[in-house]
């Protein structure tokens, strides 16, 4: 946008300089202009951060916006708006959509409409195999050209060793990192929560850790095996953490993300049989919850991401076994990342912006998640003490199927401001 | 908020009071030697709607049975035959049955959770009758009903409950009602039945792998059925598991000597158990059935009769 916004007096917290201090930042035609104290512009718009934290835009690398073909759980617009809603500025879609994200002609389409109808950026992820049927490679190359920002068969793990070591060697080429679900399908096969002491009570089938451990082995083994650069998508288990913190240690180019609701809750919330609590990875137990919270204490875990999965009511309003898994998420991210990250005094307030910010930009190689001068403005306005609940049925997503309907937060997104303009506002 | 509505949907939120008042109730409901079932018109004008999703005879006669003892009218639907086979969903299914306005709902599903999902949506008391691999409340009822016509008191009781543990309902029922009144429960089974998370269910549950181990100086042996259509994935054959897991007359001189059988049915003779120990006399399975309506007499009375 033309024009010029000047954000005064708040906290800014720039991971990438290192920043943490009180200052403006002045915004003119899209990108950073200053950051300092004492900016002056006559022209700009004027927006008191005071008492705010004003950082870098948040990057949520992991949404599932469901269009095109599924647009009655989401679409492209709502799901951006939803993001905007949450803090994030730039989201990065999944294949799995009808048609699979799987060529530079679906590419190009979520692109244009993007452009359209967003108001956050989206970067979309492009398909591992054609359809995510695991056999054949996607036309990955093409992809990359239309605008894909990493490949993945989210949700469909590529099964075959032998294709994975291909779209890896494909992905070192053209230099885009490759994230994995990681489920050994037939490990987990018909089950629908994490197996354990609880699984057992419920009398639901369980999802073994060794489900998503065996893969994140296998995965770690051929990143070294073809240098690619390799992406754990939401690691959830104690053995997966200590595996990508090992390869870490050996140089590999490794990083990994976690989901909110995986630091967050674990596999107790299942004894309501609410389908809310049914996603991939399953929740947890309480040691793998503490491993991950560790990860993100000590290092290992480069980028918070939502996995914000929508599905309609009438999908999730069923028996348990028979639900779809998966639940919304970006609006609560922050809310849950301060409760159970800042609140409890786990991290420093610059490390979690990091985890929104620099994290995910670096691992995408993306020139946003900083306020240096000259960078996209993309700017996240939140604080740590505003009290507010979470009303699911005010959410902009257009499904409601989220398990923190009615929880109560302190601290939470504020303002979100995407190329300069301000896209949401919390007043 | 409306009220909160109270069925049966487990036994494991159930305290020991309420399980206690419950068996007395059932006992003054068992009929005298050669009689039939004394007739109440406790639940006169009640309209009791049994509804299983998953095949059932005795279970379901046995609820039909026990509604019309207590005075209440009942009309029972197998929903294979039903709306649900033209698609409709389970909460669209109920709605429109409690637009019907019953003033219970007896029902059986293959989902674990299913009567606790309908229980959060529907303003009416749901009384589970088998809910998937989680809980079979009122088998567990008449189960310890039966026992307490063999013995003075469940406490201290060693109860060997033996099979396909892992998609049982019965078993995790009773070891919740037996854990509650501190009974010591072997559960016994080849592993791929008999999860080790087993041990955390409940207080005073070990893990056998062997029956002798299991059976030794055992009050109960309680016999599952293999649920075939449970298990996905290659089971072990019927012969080898007869040979290991299969209960015969010779294991019962390791038991107790007025140890007593039971098993919920039906049976698989020859292949959890012999013919010759499910017709012996330490065998009290038809005792079990009897108790099936005195038991639900008494649940269903609790839930809907008058409470001054």
């Amino acid at each position: 946008m033309t024009g010029s916004l000047l954000i005064t007096g708040g906290r800014v917290i720039d991971p990438a300089s290192r920043g943490d201090g009180q200052a403006d930042v002045l915004i003119r035609d899209g990108r950073i202009e200053a950051v300092g104290t004492g900016l002056v512009d006559e022209d700009a718009v004027r927006f008191d951060a005071t008492g705010k934290i004003v950082a870098p835009g948040f990057i949520d690398m992991h949404v599932h916006l469901r269009e095109p073909g599924i647009e009655h759980a989401e679409t492209i617009e709502t799901g951006a708006r939803a993001a905007a809603a949450g803090g994030f500025t730039t989201i990065c879609c999944m294949p799995n959509t009808a048609p699979v994200n799987d060529s530079a002609t679906v590419t190009s389409y979520i692109v244009q409409r993007a452009r359209e109808m967003a108001c956050v950026n989206v970067l979309p992820i492009g398909a591992i195999t054609k359809g995510s049927l695991g056999a054949e490679l996607a036309a990955i190359g093409s992809m990359c050209e239309a605008g894909i920002v990493a490949i993945s068969d989210d949700g469909r793990p590529v099964m075959n060793a032998r294709v994975m070591r291909r779209a890896m060697e494909l992905a070192r080429a053209f230099d885009i990192p490759v994230i994995d679900h990681c489920e050994d399908l037939d490990l987990s096969a018909g089950g629908d929560m994490h197996e354990g002491p609880e699984s057992v009570r419920l009398g639901l089938r369980g999802i073994p850790s060794a489900s998503e451990d065996v893969m994140v082995a296998r995965d770690l083994l051929l990143a070294e095996l073809t240098g690619a650069r390799f992406h754990v998508a939401h690691l959830s288990t104690l053995r997966s953490v200590a595996m990508v913190a090992f390869a870490k240690t050996r140089g590999l180019r490794v990083s990994c993300e976690v989901t909110p609701h995986h630091f967050a809750i674990t596999d107790r919330e299942l004894e309501t049989y609410d389908s809310n609590y049914k996603m991939k990875p399953p929740l947890r137990c309480q040691h793998d919850v503490d491993a991950v919270v560790e990860g993100i204490v000590n290092g290992v875990v480069d980028a918070i991401a939502t996995d914000h999965a929508p599905h309609p009511g009438s999908e999730k309003m069923q028996e348990f076994e028979r639900c779809p898994f998966g639940i919304t998420g970006l609006e609560t991210a922050l809310g849950l990342a301060l409760a159970e990250l800042i609140h409890k005094d786990r991290i420093s307030l610059i490390r979690l912006v990091e985890l929104f910010t620099t994290g995910p930009a670096n691992i995408l190689k993306l020139d946003r998640g900083t306020l240096a001068v000259g960078a996209p403005a993309d700017v996240t306005v939140f604080d740590l003490h505003t009290e507010w609940a979470y009303d699911v049925q005010q959410s902009f997503s257009k499904s409601r199927n989220s398990p923190f309907n009615g929880r109560r937060f302190r601290g939470g997104p504020l303002a979100t401001i995407v190329g300069g303009e301000i896209v949401w506002n919390r007043e | 908020m409306a009220a909160k509505i109270s069925g049966l949907l487990d036994i494991e939120s159930l305290d020991r009071t309420e399980i206690e008042a419950i068996l007395a109730r059932a006992h003054f409901f068992q009929p005298a030697e050669g009689e039939t079932f004394r007739r109440l018109d406790a639940l006169r004008g009640k309209m009791i709607v049994n509804l299983f999703f998953e095949a059932s005879t005795r279970t379901r006669v046995s609820f039909e049975i026990a509604a019309k003892r207590v005075g209440a009218d009942t009309v029972s639907i197998a929903a294979q035959g039903s709306s649900v086979s033209k698609g409709e969903s389970l909460v669209d299914t109920l709605n429109t049955l409690v637009a019907m306005r019953p003033n219970a709902i007896v029902m059986r599903h293959a989902a674990s959770g299913a009567p606790h999902f309908l229980a959060r949506h529907m303003q009416i008391p749901i009384v589970n009758a088998g809910d998937g691999t989680h809980e079979h409340p009122t088998q567990a009822l008449l189960d310890a009903r039966t026992i307490l016509d063999q013995r003075p008191t469940l406490e201290g009781l060693r109860v060997a409950i033996i099979g396909d543990i892992a998609h049982s309902r019965v078993a995790r029922s009773n070891v919740h009602l037996l854990s509650k009144f501190a009974a010591d429960i072997v559960l016994c089974g080849p592993p791929s039945l008999l999860p080790r998370e087993l041990e955390q269910l409940a207080p005073g549950v070990r893990l056998a792998y062997e029956m002798t181990e299991a059976i030794r100086d055992a009050d109960v042996i309680m016999m599952l059925r293999v649920q075939l259509e449970r298990q996905h994935e290659a089971p072990m054959s019927a012969g080898e598991y007869f040979r290991f897991y299969g209960l015969r007359l010779e294991h019962l001189a390791l038991a107790k000597p007025d140890v007593i059988v039971m098993h919920p049915g039906p049976i698989n003779r020859g292949r959890e158990l012999s013919s010759e120990v499910a017709d012996s006399q330490r065998s009290v399975i038809l005792n079990q059935v009897e108790n099936g309506i005195a038991v639900r007499m008494a649940v269903l009375e609790r839930i809907l009769g008058e409470r001054l």
